[in-house]
């Protein structure tokens, strides 16, 4: 796993917000801004959707993303692809080593068929991004859900294909940074997912920070 | 008790052409046999419940609940409702990507060079998003219903370093896999090659499309049974049909 620090300063961002656990978020980065995800306590997982902020039919394809950079995982240098084959964002700076594109969002359904018939009732990321496009006035709804990334989350993949659910190896103070190719939308849903280690049990807040493309 | 499929059970067949790309429904309780009828064949392909096309094959869902990266018998495919819209009842191919997507144009013309229709009429070269586009535009969908695939008859591993291997020559000459349905499901197929077949030469291949009413699975069912995960979701699945 490749570790790569960023130069840039926190107190020089434009944009600079905390967000708690089971909250979710969507904001425009510009194109050439550099947008940073904090792990403030370590372990959390960030699901993380990306759109063309001026199509956003064209939107992140995991799936792309995985063929075309001949891997599973996310890291620093890594292209985010979008379905029409552009980058949306470049990962430039990654203090965790590895992101996971393969695992999805929770739901209240898929919990139901994970754990119990009963924990559907509980908060999940896909409520949460449903509870953002909601409320955004931009024309996107459950048919713009699909297959995101899961920041400092680690779902490793075994030679035999096998999918398996590992403790996070993120830590407090570990962050991905990355810079927008193009206009985009994010869409974050900060993981309140209770039932497997992917944030250790313990849904934690993280923070946001954006910086001005000249500000670098 | 699922039946499997027989001269007098079968409902009907047809051949899908190397290159060609379709989309049908079928209905909960009904199977259908897929065969690599020469070999190296892939077969992208895309579900979504028929009532609500908003439901769909969702990819993250169908490998967390099975902890699985790849599909073969015993496996099933999860919709985002936690629901299951096919079964995986037989296979004698072993290994069925998920993971690594379909062509597109931009692909298929750096790999195989330009061969539209003007050059080559129904020999041109087709890609499996366009092929996606025109099935989903006839049921009034489009490219925000093209989420994750399956490429049936496709492996595409992963080492430990995450790094992809694309298995060539995998699917054998009458190689099957056989799919029992659930829900009623809108199946949309492109039988175009693999985005990762290092092939440079343009060359789909046919398969064999058999359908029959094979009946609901019993509580003893193997795809249900095949995990905890899965017991709950028929049963997700079969609230609808009470």
């Amino acid at each position: 796993m490749t570790i790569v620090e960023s130069n840039l300063n926190p107190q020089h961002a434009s944009y600079d917000c905390v967000l708690p656990a089971g909250e979710s978020w969507l904001h425009e980065v510009k194109c050439g801004q550099v947008f940073r995800i904090l792990d403030l306590e370590g372990n959390q997982a960030v699901d993380t959707l990306f759109y063309n902020a001026r199509d956003p039919e064209e939107r992140y394809s995991a799936v792309d993303t995985i063929r075309e950079q001949g891997n599973l995982y996310l890291t620093a240098g890594t292209k985010l692809l979008s379905s029409e084959g552009n980058v949306l964002m470049t990962i430039v700076a990654d203090t965790c080593g590895r992101h996971d594109t393969l695992g999805g969002a929770c739901a209240a359904e898929s919990n139901s068929v994970r754990y119990a018939i009963d924990k559907k009732y509980m908060h999940s990321c896909r409520d949460s991004f449903l509870h953002a496009l909601g409320h955004c006035d931009c024309g996107m709804d459950k048919r713009d859900l699909t297959a995101n990334v899961n920041f400092f989350m680690n779902v490793p993949v075994t030679p035999q294909g096998e999918l398996t659910f590992a403790d996070g190896i993120s830590a407090p103070g570990k962050y991905v940074e990355m810079r927008a190719e193009m206009d985009v939308f994010v869409l974050i849903s900060n993981c309140p997912q209770l039932n497997n280690p992917c944030n250790a049990y313990n849904p934690t807040p993280v923070q946001l920070l954006i910086w001005d493309a000249v500000a670098q | 008790m699922t039946e499997p499929l027989s001269p007098t059970n079968l409902l009907w067949e047809e051949t899908l052409p190397g290159g060609a790309h379709w989309s049908f429904v079928m209905k909960r309780g009904t199977a259908l046999r897929l065969t690599d009828v020469e070999g190296g064949a892939n077969l992208s392909s895309l579900f979504y419940y028929q009532e609500e096309k908003l439901e769909r094959y969702n990819m993250p869902d169908t490998l967390k609940a099975q902890h699985t990266a790849h599909l073969t018998t015993g496996f099933v495919l999860y919709s985002d409702m936690g629901r299951v819209l096919a079964s995986v009842i037989g296979d004698s191919v072993g290994w069925h990507d998920t993971i690594s997507g379909m062509s597109n144009a931009a692909l298929v013309e750096k790999k195989y060079g330009k061969a539209d229709y003007q050059q080559a009429r129904n020999a041109m070269h087709r890609n499996a998003r366009d092929s996606m586009l025109i099935e989903l535009g006839k049921w009034g969908l489009g490219k925000r219903d093209i989420v994750p695939n399956v490429n049936l008859f496709s492996k595409v591993s992963a080492d430990e370093t995450g790094a992809l291997h694309y298995a060539a020559q995998h699917s054998k000459a009458g190689d099957y896999v056989e799919l029992r349905f659930e829900m009623n499901v809108l199946v949309v197929l492109s039988a175009t090659q693999h985005p990762l077949d290092p092939n440079l030469e343009y060359v789909p291949k046919p398969l064999l499309l058999q359908a029959w009413r094979c009946g609901t699975p019993d509580e003893q069912d193997l795809c249900r049974n095949f995990r905890p995960e899965n017991v709950r979701g028929f049963y997700n699945t079969e609230l609808l049909f009470r």
